[in-house]
């Protein structure tokens, strides 16, 4: 019985018997296969639809991380885009269509308003989805671009295949505040 | 032009125009709620000012400013035929012990009919004789009058009660997930309040 | 052969059925927006509608009255958030009205050629959008690609592809960029193009008719005494557009058509929005030969336009002067006063009440969503189920400018 030394994925190939078979563990190939079948369902209220339109359309298409069909039914979905402000009249709606999803259910706070209420903090807004259900993924900006929400999509992914259900926020590759040298070196190129 | 519309309606209510004026354009009629009904009707049906369109309804509060009645409902109205515009204001307030009320256009225009219920929603405005006269923006269980100076601008009504889950805040850091409130501009009170019940982690 | 039925009169077919409560929304695949319709049904014929909004109601009234004057720029982009741009040079416009300013001729220009492309979006959106609800999805499909064509030219000017909080009372926050009228051409061939193409694709298709024609019609009475303006009362047959009966900006110099519909149905609906897109293009056109390459973007005014930022770094008066505007805002006179402009759906009115302070006492906003949104009802009553998609599209209801 010999073991293929990969310690970075779980999957084993067993050789001793006449055709050899792979083993890995049961989770890791559940995780890998939601990770590329996640059935949507937008929940979209607001601004930031113009950018999921966009990110659905197909100049961004959305399709190529296996997450094009939306399911116009709670119960067929396992990803629920929160698009947009949530008021307090929306609140328990949301809820509901949470609780209506099946397991494995994931949710994706698209947009500032989604993630923590945004500018509006007043007396209709709830104050971001997670004070009503669990979030995933919190995707900033207003709207955020559609380039953000698919690297929030392949975080989300990225999750779904470690098993990890820990929040998580997308933040920018490159903080211009650490590399403050090369942006001015790109400022000069750039300005001349 | 329009000048002449406020003068045909000094003309036919002597009494319940209170006031006149033309600001930054704007011709302005100042009336006296009992007549603001058939005021309302001649403005629609006299064939000189014909005003077919309705424009817009809304109130002021003008708490802050320490006007006695202290709501001024206000409606915006159009010709299409001739193209002249007026405004038409009543002061109305729940000081006297009446009550804010003031009655309905709905019988004049029946655009009327969301703008009065958004005005009822947001000022508190009961407007006499409106067929369903309900909240429209706001959910029915919400207490209080949102527009109104005296409500506080944070203050929830939630419809679901907030989770309460204390470590969902993992991926921000200390700064990141506080609201944006423009809390250094706010001047009014208001802001803080107490009542309100605030999200937990706030 | 002879039907079996033959001797049955026609009554008889009919089904006995009790008048039945059906709930559409506010989370609806075929609602673009979030609205609530509770409707009651005789079979399939629609007996009552009860249109509820306010789903998204995010107190925009009361956030303006918090802020300063320019802090409202962020709030009107998302009111209507398919066209902010609008939004953003009305807004502007309105707090110039009541500042008695007017902008360089080069802003006005530079303005009606950006609120046009901001109404070509909306109106392609609104349009794309009705077809997919029909079940058309490819001219969606084109018409949310030339969308991004439009987006790219207002990212190049204004940073932002939707809400640009690019308006300034007094001018714009930034001059247009140096090619900006040769994006704008490149750019709007490429989206007629797109718009020629998509409307190929649905105006002989007889399912796509059939189900617009005839449908949801409004007299033109109707519409006036529910306040109906833009686009949707154009159908009707009145032809009231601000930008020609109370002309701002350069309207006035500038030759366009007023499309207007003969019946009121969604068709008309249809077909107005699209050719106001033709007209859109050719106003474009226009300004962009008459427009100036040369010249200033904002009044010559140190009480409402920031300095430039060199001297603020340098110079004391200009470090107050920023000061003074950023902190305090920018102090309009007292009064009221009701200004408004063509919106993507029809008059956007502002009316504002100032005390004289760097904040406004009371700003109201007049959505002309709200009032289309109200005539649905009406609009719905006595017709089928399938009929509410179209019909509803044809309204374009903007949730953020229709609840506040």
């Amino acid at each position: 019985m010999g073991e293929v030394k990969n310690t970075t994925t779980s999957v084993r190939v067993l050789e001793g018997s006449e055709t050899g078979f792979a083993t890995t563990r049961l989770d890791a190939l559940l995780g890998w296969a939601k990770k590329y079948s996640l059935f949507q369902y937008p929940f979209v209220t607001a601004c930031c639809g113009m950018e999921f339109m966009a990110m659905a359309s197909p100049r961004f298409d959305m399709a190529r991380f296996g997450a094009e069909a939306p399911r116009f039914s709670p119960r067929q979905a396992d990803l629920l885009w929160v698009v947009g402000t949530i008021s307090q009249r929306q609140a328990p709606a949301l809820r509901r269509i949470y609780e209506q999803m099946t397991d494995p259910k994931y949710v994706l706070a698209f947009g500032t308003c989604a993630s923590c209420g945004g500018f509006y903090d007043n007396y209709t807004t709830v104050p971001g989805i997670d004070k009503v259900i669990p979030c995933d993924v919190y995707v900033p900006g207003c709207p955020p671009r559609p380039e953000a929400v698919l690297d929030g999509l392949m975080l989300l992914q990225d999750k779904i295949a470690r098993g990890d259900r820990t929040p998580a926020v997308v933040k920018p590759r490159f903080d211009p505040a650490k590399h403050g040298e090369e942006l001015l070196q790109l400022q000069r190129k750039g300005g001349g | 032009m329009s000048k002449q519309i406020l003068d045909l309606l000094q003309a036919r209510f002597p009494g319940a125009i209170l006031e006149t004026h033309s600001q930054f354009g704007d011709d302005t009629a100042v009336v006296d709620p009992a007549a603001w009904l058939d005021v309302a009707k001649f403005l629609r049906e006299d064939p000189r000012i014909d005003m077919d369109m309705f424009t817009d309804l809304t109130a002021v509060d003008y708490l802050w400013q320490g006007m006695v009645p202290r709501f001024e409902v206000v409606c915006h109205l159009r010709s299409l035929q001739h193209g002249h515009r007026i405004r038409i204001k009543a002061r109305v307030g729940e000081e006297d012990g009446s009550g804010a009320d003031i009655a309905s256009l709905v019988p004049v225009w029946k655009g009327a009919n969301w703008f009065e219920r958004e005005t009822f929603d947001m000022f508190g405005v009961n407007f006499v004789n409106h067929p369903d006269l309900r909240r429209i923006l706001m959910y029915p269980e919400f207490e209080g009058y949102p527009l109104r100076k005296d409500y506080p601008a944070q203050k929830y009504q939630p419809l679901v009660p907030f989770r309460d889950v204390p470590g969902k805040m993992a991926p921000f850091g200390p700064d990141e997930g506080m609201s944006f409130g423009r809390q250094t501009h706010d001047q009014h009170a208001g802001y803080a309040n107490e009542e309100a019940p605030l999200p937990p982690e706030a | 052969m002879e039907p079996l039925d033959l001797d049955i009169s026609e009554g008889e077919l009919e089904l006995p059925s009790e008048p039945m409560l059906l709930n559409m929304g506010p989370s609806h695949p075929a609602m673009h927006g979030t609205v609530r319709i509770v409707v009651e049904l005789s079979g399939e014929v629609i007996n009552k509608a009860d249109v509820q909004i306010g789903y998204l109601h995010r107190g925009f009234e009361k956030m303006c009255e918090r802020g300063t004057w320019t802090q409202v720029f962020p709030y009107v982009d998302r009111c209507n958030y398919v066209s902010p741009m609008l939004n953003n040079v009305g807004f502007a416009l309105a707090v110039e009205k009541m500042m008695g300013v007017t902008v360089p001729e080069r802003c006005q220009y530079y303005r009606v050629a950006l609120g046009e492309l901001a109404r070509i979006c909306d109106h392609m959106i609104c349009n794309g959008a009705m077809c997919m609800e029909l079940g058309a999805f490819t001219p969606f499909l084109y018409l949310a690609r030339a969308r991004e064509v439009i987006w790219d030219i207002f990212e190049e000017e204004t940073g932002a592809r939707v809400t640009h909080s690019f308006g300034r009372v007094g001018g714009m926050a930034a001059p247009p960029t140096p090619d900006f009228k040769g994006m704008v051409r490149a750019g709007l061939a490429r989206v007629m193009q797109y718009i020629n193409d998509s409307e190929k694709l649905v105006l002989k298709n007889r399912i796509f008719l059939d189900r617009l024609e005839g449908v949801g019609i409004i007299s033109k009475e109707d519409a006036l005494a529910l306040g109906w303006t833009g686009p949707t009362l154009r159908s009707t047959g009145a032809a009231y557009d601000v930008r020609r009966s109370h002309p701002y900006l350069v309207y006035d110099r500038l030759d366009f058509d007023i499309p207007v519909g003969t019946t009121g149905d969604n068709y008309d609906r249809f077909m107005c929005r699209l050719e106001e897109i033709r007209q859109s293009y050719r106003i474009i056109d226009q300004v962009l030969q008459q427009m100036p390459d040369e010249g200033p973007i904002n009044v010559e005014d140190p009480r409402i336009i920031l300095p430039p930022k060199g001297e603020v770094y340098t110079t004391i008066e200009a470090t107050i002067q920023h000061f003074k505007i950023v902190m305090e805002g920018i102090k309009v006179p007292a009064g009221e006063c009701y200004s408004y402009t063509e919106g993507g759906n029809g008059e956007l009115g502002f009316y504002m009440v100032s005390d004289g302070s760097g904040t406004p006492y009371r700003m109201r906003i007049r959505p002309p969503c709200f009032a289309v949104t109200q005539g649905l009802e009406q609009l719905v009553t006595g017709l089928m189920i399938p009929d509410i998609v179209p019909t509803f599209g044809s309204l374009n209801m903007i949730g953020g400018e229709c609840d506040h």
